[in-house]
C-alpha cells in the first residue's frame, strides 16, 4: 500500500456472516466427474501393484530407471525402452508427520508420510507413500524401509495395494 | 509482425481414447511437431505454452502435469487459460519481445475422460445469476440461435446445411473423428436439445493433441523452406453477462478480426482471404462467425452457404477440415485444429482436400458457452 | 536475445486481504483495477489490453473463471488473456503483461490478480484435493501441507538448519506487516510463539503457514513513451524469468529450488545483473511458509545454499538490514490470496522504488526482485524492477 493511497477497499465478513443462511452466500456443488485414462505406463504400474510388484521404465540413453514409470524420458525427450522390476525396499528421502486430513481437519493419530527412494531405481527416484509399524521418534532420513502389501486377494490395482512402508531391522 | 509456424504435429482425433493417457498423447504430438520443425526441444525451444482449463482436465493447476512430455522440464512453461489460438498469440508476443526465437504451443482435449460434460459447462455459468435453472447449459446457445435466426432471417435448414457440409468435408480429412455422409433430413429430424438447437447442430466431443513450433523471422527462414507466416492476430472478450449480449452478431469475433485484419493489411477480406477455418461448436455459430469475419454481409451467410459459396469448391471455402462438427470438438484444441488446417493447406500438405492457389487464410476461434471470447489469426504462405 | 522495448509500471492498487471479503471475485478485481488506474492517473480508456492472474478455478467455484471475472477487470471488449502457473501466477501475471507491451502490440496493459478462496468449503484446502495426480497420488488422500513439510524437512536435514532460524521469518514478516494497511495477520510475535504453535504437519507449525485469503491487486504497465506522459517516476520491469520443473516431484532433490534458480538466472541475465546479492537492494521472495522465504532466497541466488537461515538470524534480512527481505510483510503477514499475494509483492516493489512505502520504506531502494512459486513445488516466477 502506498502512503499516497488513503482508502482501503474491501468489506470484511466474519465467519458468522458466512455461515448464516441469508443472501450473503449462494451454495452449489459442481457436477464434475471424471474417468481418467491411466495410459500405457500407469496401467502396467497398477497391474503390477496388484501382482505385488513395483515396475519402472528404463531410458537407455541416460540409463535412468524411472518410477512411477512413464513412456517418455523427460531429460532426453525420447521414448523409454524397457520395463524394470524394482524391489519393494528403499530408504527414506524425507518424511513428515501430518496432523491434518485432506480437508485440513485436525486428526488425533497422525499420518506418517514419506518419500521413499526405491532400491533398483536410479538415485533420487522416489515415490510418495505412508509409513507404518514404526516408532515416530525413530524415523529418520536415510532409514531403510520395505513395502508392506495388502493380502493378494484384497489388492485392486492401486497405489494403496501397498499399505505402507515399515522399517527394515538394521543389522 | 514476423513470426512463423515452422512445425506442426498432432494425434488423430478420436471419439474416445481409453487406452492412452493425455501425457502419452501429448508426447506423440510433440515428437511429430519437433520432427516437422527439425528442432530438439531440450536445446532449441526456449518457451512452451499450453492452453488448458482445470475443469476440462479434472485437475486443479493442470500445468503441473505438462512439462515432462513436451521436453519442457526446467524451461519457461506456462498455461494460457484460453483456447489454443490464444496460447499461440501469446507465444507470438513472446517472440516479438525479442526474448525468444523458438516457442512451442500445445493444446489438447481428453474430453472422453469427462463423465459429466454438461455439469462442467454449467459450472462456467455465473454461480449467482445463471446456475439455478437446473437446465442443460446449452440453453444459452438455444437463446442465441433463436435471436440470430430471428434477426437475420437465417433458417434452421441453412444451419443444418453447415452440418452436412462439415461432415462431408471431414470425409477427406483422415484425422477427423466424425466424418459422415449426412442428409438435411438427418439433421432437421434429430431431437431438440434447446429448441431451435438440435442434437446434430452440436459438435460432438473428441480427443486429440496438437503441438506447433513458432519461430522468429530469422530462425524461421533457417528452419523451414515453407514457413507459414502470422500476418495478423486479434482477440477479444465481450461482456460475460449473457443477459446483456448482442445475440445476433458475434461481436468478439468482429472486434478480433478488425484488429487482425488491420495488422495484416486486409482491407477486403472477401477478396483477400482464400479460405477460412471458423469456430462451429454449433452449426449457427459458423454462419455468425463468417459474418463477423466480414466474409459476407451480416445475415447473408446462411443463404450463401446453401448456394455453395463456402463449400470446398466454392468461392471461399470454410472449414475444409470439417471443423468441430466434422473433425470433432477438441475443446480448447479446436482453435489449433483450425490453424493446423490453414498450415497444411498453405503448405500444400492437405492431401485429397488440398485447395488450389491458396495464399492467405483466416482462422477464428470461440471458447464455447457461456463465453463471448475468441481469437482471429491471418496466416499466409508469403512473408 | 535482445528485448526490443522497455516496459514501465506506472500504477499499482490493492484491496484488503482478509479470510473472507463480501465482494465477489469480479468486485474485488474491480476494486484493485480501479485503485491501480487512479494511482496512474488513467481511466480504462487509456488501457489497450488486460492480463488476468488467478489461481485454480476450484476456489471461486467457476469453470473458466477468468471469463467470469473479466468485466470486473475492465476487459469487456478488449483483448484479454489469463496467464497461469498455479501458485506462481501472481508474479507471472505482470510477466504476461510485460510481453503484451514489450512485443510492441500494445502500449498499455492492465494486470489484475484476483483470488477468492473463501467460497471453497469446508476449507479452501479442499480445492487442493484435485491438484494431485489422480492415479498415483490422490488415492493416498494427501493434504497439500504434506509435500511442503517433506520439502522443509529435506531442506533442514540437508543443511542442518535449526528450526529457530526458520521461525525468525514468521517473526520478521508478521512484524513488517504491522505497517501494511491491507494485512490480515500482522502481529508482534516471538520465536517461542512460533515454536510453541500447534503442529500441523511436522515440521510445519501453525505460525509457519500463511492464511487462505480473499483479495486482489493490480498494476498498470506501459511502454516507455506512454510512461513519460503519465509519470515522472516510472518503475521499470528490467528482468523477467520463469521456469517449470518436472511433475514427478518425488524424483527431484527437494533441498534446492532449481526451478527458481533457472527463473532467476533468466531474469538477471535480462536485467544485466551479475552479482545478485550486491546488485539487488531488497527482495520479495514467496513466503507461503517460513522456510520457503529462505529456500527462495537461495534459489534467487541472494544467499548461498543453506545459508539464508544464518543471514536471517544475523538480521541481514530485516527492513533496516543489508538485504531487506519481504518488507511488505509477505504472505505470512499480509495474507495469501494466491495470485493476488504474488502481485502484492510486485506492488510493494513499485511503492518501495517510488519511495512511497511510508513506514515500510527501505532506504536506497534502486533494484528489487519479486518471486513466486507454485504447482507441485515446481515453478519459479521472477521479476526485477528498477527505479
Ligand atoms: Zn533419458
Amino acid at each position: 500500500m502506498s502512503e499516497k493511497v488513503k482508502d482501503l477497499r474491501g468489506t470484511r465478513l466474519s465467519a458468522a456472516d458466512l455461515e448464516s443462511k441469508d443472501t450473503i452466500t449462494f451454495r452449489g456443488r459442481p457436477n464434475a466427474k471424471y474417468a481418467w485414462s491411466a495410459g500405457i505406463a500407469y496401467t502396467k504400474y497398477l497391474e503390477e501393484l496388484k501382482n505385488g510388484r513395483i515396475v519402472g521404465r528404463r531410458c537407455r540413453q541416460c540409463d535412468r530407471v524411472l518410477v512411477p514409470p512413464r513412456m517418455f524420458c523427460e531429460q532426453c525427450f525420447r521414448a523409454t525402452d524397457e520395463w524394470v522390476y524394482i524391489k519393494g525396499t528403499g530408504k527414506i528421502n524425507t518424511y513428515s508427520i501430518s496432523y491434518l486430513d485432506a480437508d485440513a481437519n485436525r486428526i488425533k493419530t497422525p499420518i506418517l508420510v514419506a518419500v521413499v527412494d526405491l532400491d533398483g531405481a536410479s538415485p533420487g527416484i522416489g515415490i510418495l507413500h505412508k509409513l507404518g509399524n514404526v516408532d515416530i521418534e525413530k524415523i529418520h532420513v536415510g532409514m531403510p524401509v520395505q513395502a508392506v502389501w495388502k493380502p493378494a486377494n484384497e489388492r485392486k490395482g492401486s497405489v494403496t495395494d501397498i499399505l505402507y512402508f515399515e522399517p527394515i531391522k538394521e543389522k | 509482425m514476423t513470426v512463423a509456424i515452422v512445425g506442426v504435429g498432432h494425434t488423430s482425433f478420436q471419439s474416445t481414447t481409453p487406452d492412452i493417457s493425455f501425457k502419452e498423447q501429448m508426447f506423440e504430438a510433440a515428437v511429430k511437431a519437433y520432427e516437422d520443425a527439425g528442432v530438439n526441444p531440450r536445446k532449441d525451444i526456449a518457451s512452451f505454452l499450453t492452453a488448458a482449463e482445470d475443469y476440462y482436465e479434472g485437475y486443479s493447476i493442470f500445468d503441473e502435469f505438462v512439462p515432462d512430455q513436451l521436453g519442457a522440464v526446467l524451461r519457461s512453461v506456462c498455461t494460457i487459460g484460453g483456447d489454443g489460438l490464444l496460447a499461440l498469440i501469446n507465444g507470438v508476443m513472446q517472440i516479438e519481445t525479442g526474448l525468444f526465437d523458438v516457442v512451442a504451443i500445445e493444446a489438447h482435449s481428453k474430453a472422453s475422460d469427462i463423465l459429466t460434460f454438461p455439469g462442467i459447462v454449467t459450472h462456467g455459468l455465473d454461480p449467482i445469476y445463471n446456475r439455478a435453472f437446473n437446465v442443460h447449459p446449452y440453453f444459452v446457445a438455444g437463446l442465441e440461435m433463436r435471436r440470430y435466426l430471428h434477426e437475420t432471417g437465417t433458417t434452421r435448414e441453412q444451419c443444418a446445411a453447415v452440418v452436412v457440409k462439415n461432415k462431408q468435408n471431414a470425409l477427406s480429412n483422415p484425422s477427423a473423428a466424425y466424418a459422415a455422409k449426412m442428409t438435411m433430413d438427418d439433421v432437421m429430424n434429430s431431437e431438440f436439445v434447446s429448441d431451435p438447437l438440435t442434437r446434430r447442430d452440436i459438435s460432438p466431443l473428441a480427443d486429440g493433441v496438437i503441438v506447433m513450433v513458432l519461430a522468429s523471422e530469422e530462425k524461421a527462414k533457417d528452419l523451414s523452406d515453407d514457413p507459414v507466416w502470422l500476418k495478423g492476430v486479434g482477440w477479444c472478450s465481450d461482456t460475460p453477462w449473457i443477459e446483456s449480449r448482442t445475440w445476433s452478431t458475434a461481436e468478439y469475433a468482429r472486434l478480433a478480426a478488425e484488429r487482425a485484419y488491420k495488422m495484416a493489411g486486409i482491407k477486403n477480406p472477401q477478396k483477400q482471404i482464400a479460405f477460412a477455418e471458423v469456430d462451429d461448436w454449433f452449426s449457427y455459430k459458423e454462419l455468425q462467425h463468417i459474418e463477423a469475419l466480414g466474409l459476407c454481409e451480416n445475415g447473408e451467410a446462411g443463404k450463401l452457404l446453401e448456394q455453395g459459396n463456402f463449400s470446398r469448391n466454392g468461392k471461399l471455402p470454410v472449414n475444409v477440415s470439417g471443423g468441430r462438427i466434422g473433425a470433432g470438438n477438441l475443446l480448447e484444441a479446436s482453435a489449433l485444429q483450425s490453424v493446423l488446417e490453414c498450415v497444411l493447406q498453405l503448405q500444400g500438405r492437405a492431401g485429397t482436400r488440398q485447395l488450389k492457389d491458396a495464399e492467405t487464410a483466416v482462422a477464428q476461434s470461440w471458447r464455447g458457452v457461456p463465453t463471448a471470447t475468441g481469437c482471429v489469426a491471418v496466416l499466409s504462405s508469403e512473408l | 536475445m535482445n528485448v526490443k522495448r522497455r516496459v514501465a509500471v506506472v500504477g499499482a492498487g490493492i484491496t484488503l486481504f482478509r479470510r473472507r471479503l463480501k465482494e465477489t471475485g469480479k468486485e474485488l478485481s474491480y476494486l484493485a483495477a480501479n485503485a491501480a488506474l487512479e494511482s496512474a492517473g488513467m481511466t480504462m480508456d487509456d488501457i489497450d489490453c488486460v492480463v488476468m492472474g488467478t489461481a485454480p478455478d476450484a476456489f471461486d467455484g467457476i469453470h473458466m473463471k477468468a471469463d467470469n471475472l473479466l468485466d470486473g477487470a475492465g476487459a469487456t471488449r478488449k483483448p484479454y488473456s489469463r496467464v497461469y502457473v498455479g501458485g506462481g501466477t501472481g508474479v507471472f501475471s505482470p510477466i504476461g503483461g510485460w510481453w503484451h507491451v514489450a512485443s510492441g502490440l500494445f502500449d498499455t496493459c492492465l494486470v489484475v490478480a484476483e483470488e477468492k478462496m473463501s467460497p471453497c468449503i469446508p476449507h479452501p484446502q479442499t480445492a487442493f484435493r484435485t491438484i494431485w495426480d489422480p492415479i498415483i497420488t490422490r488415492p493416498l488422500n494427501p493434504n497439500l501441507v504434506w509435500i511442503f513439510a517433506l520439502e522443509m524437512n529435506r531442506y533442514m536435514k540437508t543443511y542442518n538448519i535449526p528450526k529457530e532460524h526458520i521461525a525468525m521469518v514468521a517473526v520478521k514478516n508478521k512484524g513488517n506487516a504491522l505497517d501494511h494497511p491491507s494485512a490480515q495477520l500482522a502481529a508482534k510475535i516471538t520465536v517461542e510463539d512460533v515454536l510453541n504453535s500447534e503442529t500441523m504437519v511436522w515440521p510445519v507449525q501453525r505460525l509457519d503457514i500463511s492464511p487462505p485469503s480473499d483479495g486482489a491487486a493490480a498494476l498498470v504497465l506501459t511502454s516507455e513513451d506512454v510512461a513519460r506522459k503519465f509519470t515522472d517516476a516510472p518503475v521499470w520491469i528490467d528482468g523477467v524469468g520463469w521456469s517449470l520443473d518436472s511433475a514427478y516431484w518425488t524424483n527431484r532433490d527437494l533441498c534446492f529450488p532449481q526451478y527458481v534458480a533457472e527463473a532467476a538466472k533468466m531474469a538477471y541475465k535480462m536485467a544485466k545483473i551479475t552479482d545478485p546479492p550486491k546488485e539487488v537492494d531488497f527482495a520479495e521472495p514467496y513466503d507461503p511458509f517460513t522456510y520457503k522465504e529462505l529456500h527462495h532466497m537461495e534459489g534467487l541466488l541472494l544467499a548461498k545454499k543453506g545459508e539464508a537461515p544464518q543471514l536471517t538470524a544475523d538480521g541481514v534480512t530485516q527492513r533496516d538490514g543489508d538485504l531487506p527481505i519481504c518488507p511488505s510483510g509477505g504472505l505470512l503477514g499480509v495474507g495469501n490470496p494466491i495470485a493476488a499475494a504474488g502481485l502484492m509483492k510486485c506492488c510493494e516493489m513499485f511503492w518501495q522504488l517510488r519511495n512511497e512505502a511510508g513506514k515500510r520504506q527501505v532506504s536506497g531502494a534502486e533494484t528489487g526482485v519479486a518471486q513466486a512459486w507454485g504447482d507441485l513445488m515446481q515453478v519459479g516466477t521472477v521479476t526485477v524492477f528498477r527505479r
